[in-house]
């Protein structure tokens, strides 16, 4: 079980739950639960919908669409079902916050998906965790068989009339099913191949049906702001970054940990303040901001605020808000190497760019490390990696290429350093396992 | 739990994990009977299979080590944990001991970035992981297996 961790510093909204035993269903109607369904169960559709607008809430599976926007390009009137779908295949390496939420708080994803379906008027959700989460999915199937065993869910929810049911749903291994047409594929029984878009999923999703797909931690946010109404939740962030996230950091710190920050809070002071500063005293060589899709930052590209405007602002991405910090003992090109492992092994070879792109960078940055390369591989790396962008169906081609050019541009004299047949600068021979 | 979708097939790939769990592998006649279950050919099954990483059709150690080498557990020393199960048990990568009792892998990001280096035996996550603790597992699943 992953432990907690706190600081004076974090709003807690999503994670205002962790720890007090919310997974029972009595401690969780103790603790405000499913209040926020009966309330949306009296409020029209469009009402609920620009809730959620007003509160600026934007995806945290990583992609940061607006929610309400999103919510609202579902077609009223379908002869089709509709569907709400909520993204729990958490996979972005440097991401672990969903898990959590499945741990301590598993009726609120069920009641953000209930919500979510009012919305669109929808009368099932699926809730679908990575394969690996077996225990949460327990978790889950648990949660969802006592709110029906109470009625909550079902037919004729909270007397309404209206009915509602909500499945769990297990993936079984596969970084791509993150993206939501791949999810909806393997949902289906399928290989998680993404589809061609458009058409997007709010109008052919599901079985070709209209469908809301959304992160966990996005629809845990829902009830919340239900209850405390749009304009409070956009209030706890800065004007065009609504609201607060969970912040997973790992890597080189001292208290390594998830931490519900809100949006805007200064990036410097998520590693040295919330984190307690590099691990051992070391200095601060890099930090990737949004799991390890997105392009790295340098200590002095840090002091900006961590959230979608200030992180574009700053060259990178929010993403997942996933922060991966690296101390000055690490090896960039190892790094760019065990980056560029993950996405070869996760690219499903539909689209060439990624399949052949993944795949030559991972030869070339293996041959490099180990001493035998020469000048023009670095260039070669960055020329794979930029024509990869903008060339796939979906995004694992982006979420490979984007880092990888941001390791070769802005650590190039370290690239160097490995040239000659030099061994590596960074491997000491005292800690093998720490490179 | 097939009358949960609209499409007998969606129940897939959570049945077929389900299957390797119960069976240690999915065999080909576990195959042959979803196959018939769902109405796909066995060829349509095996597609499946062959995508996801979870699933395998050989049978492995009875206690499946794997360990996570990706970023967040590289900077903590997940390789060195790594190397450990291998050398600790003698096996490479995707190796199970002669015994039948443990298989090494090196897998990528499970989500415990924020513990790391982590790892997951079967289903159970194991986090902060140091040389010692990974001693105290194979001693402790050699003991209870001995007895």
């Amino acid at each position: 079980m992953a432990y907690l961790v706190s600081h004076p510093d974090e709003v807690k909204v999503v994670s205002k739950r962790f720890g007090m035993g919310a997974t029972n269903l009595d401690r969780y109607l103790e603790l405000d639960g499913y209040k926020a369904v009966q309330k949306a169960l009296k409020m029209e559709p469009d009402a609920i919908i620009n809730e959620v607008k007003v509160s600026n809430l934007r995806g945290r599976g990583g992609a940061g669409f607006p929610t309400g926007m999103k919510w609202s390009f579902v077609p009223k009137q379908s002869p089709k079902p509709k569907y709400v779908l909520c993204n729990g295949d958490e996979s972005e390496p440097g991401t672990c916050k969903d898990r959590l939420i499945f741990e301590h708080d598993p009726h609120s994803i069920i009641e953000g998906v209930m919500v979510a379906a009012l919305a669109i008027g929808a009368k099932t959700g699926y809730i679908y965790l990575r394969g690996e989460y077996r225990y949460l999915v327990q978790i889950m199937e648990k949660a969802v068989a006592d709110a029906y065993a109470r009625g909550f869910i079902g037919k004729n929810i909270f007397g309404s009339g209206r009915d509602l049911d909500v499945h769990v749903h297990s993936g079984a291994g596969a970084y791509e099913v993150g993206e939501e047409s791949a999810l909806m594929e393997s949902l289906e029984g399928k290989r998680g191949v993404p589809r061609i878009k458009p058409p997007f999923p709010a109008v052919v999703g599901l079985w070709g049906c209209p469908t809301v797909i959304n992160n966990v931690e996005t629809l845990a946010s829902v009830p919340h702001i239900i209850l405390g109404g749009g304009k409070w939740f956009a209030d706890l962030g800065t004007p065009k970054n609504g609201g607060v996230h969970l912040v997973s950091i790992s890597g080189n710190v001292e208290r390594p940990g998830v931490y519900e920050l809100p949006l805007g809070y200064n990036f410097k002071k998520v590693i040295y303040d919330v984190a307690g500063g590099i691990q051992g005293g070391r200095k601060l060589k890099a930090v990737v901001p949004g799991g390890s899709s997105v392009p790295i930052l340098l200590p002095d590209e840090i002091d900006a605020p961590f959230d979608y405007d200030g992180m574009a602002k700053a060259g990178s991405m929010m993403g997942s808000s996933a922060v991966i910090v690296l101390d000055e003992s690490k090896c960039m090109v190892k790094f760019a190497l065990r980056v560029i492992k993950f996405y070869q092994h996760e690219s499903c070879g539909w689209c060439i760019p990624c399949r052949e792109g993944t795949d030559w960078i991972k030869k070339t940055l293996t041959r490099f490390h180990a001493g035998h390369g020469v000048a023009k591989d670095i260039d070669n790396v960055k020329y794979l990696a930029d024509n990869m962008l903008g060339r796939t169906f979906c995004p694992l081609g982006d979420a490979a290429a984007m880092p990888i050019i941001s390791y070769v541009q802005k650590f190039r004299a370290e690239f160097e350093a490995h040239l000659d047949g030099k061994p590596c600068p960074y491997e000491h021979a005292d800690e093998p396992a720490l490179v | 739990m097939i009358t949960h979708y609209p499409s007998k097939r969606a129940v897939l790939v959570p049945i077929l994990l389900y299957a390797q769990d119960e069976l240690g592998e999915i065999t080909d006649e576990a195959i042959a009977e979803l196959a018939r279950r769902v109405d796909l050919t066995e060829l349509e099954v095996r597609n499946v299979i062959s995508y996801y990483s979870m699933m395998r059709t050989h049978p492995i150690g009875k206690y499946n080590f794997q360990v996570c080498t990706n970023v967040s557990c590289l900077l903590r020393g997940g390789e060195g944990i790594f190397e450990h199960c291998k050398k600790r048990l003698g096996v490479g990568n995707k190796e199970s001991t002669p015994d039948g009792l443990f298989h090494v892998e090196e897998v990528e990001c499970i989500g415990a970035c924020s513990w790391a280096p982590a790892m997951m035996l079967n289903y159970e996550y194991h986090e902060n992981l140091t040389p010692q603790k990974i001693d105290e597992l194979i001693d402790g699943i050699r003991k209870k297996e001995s007895q």
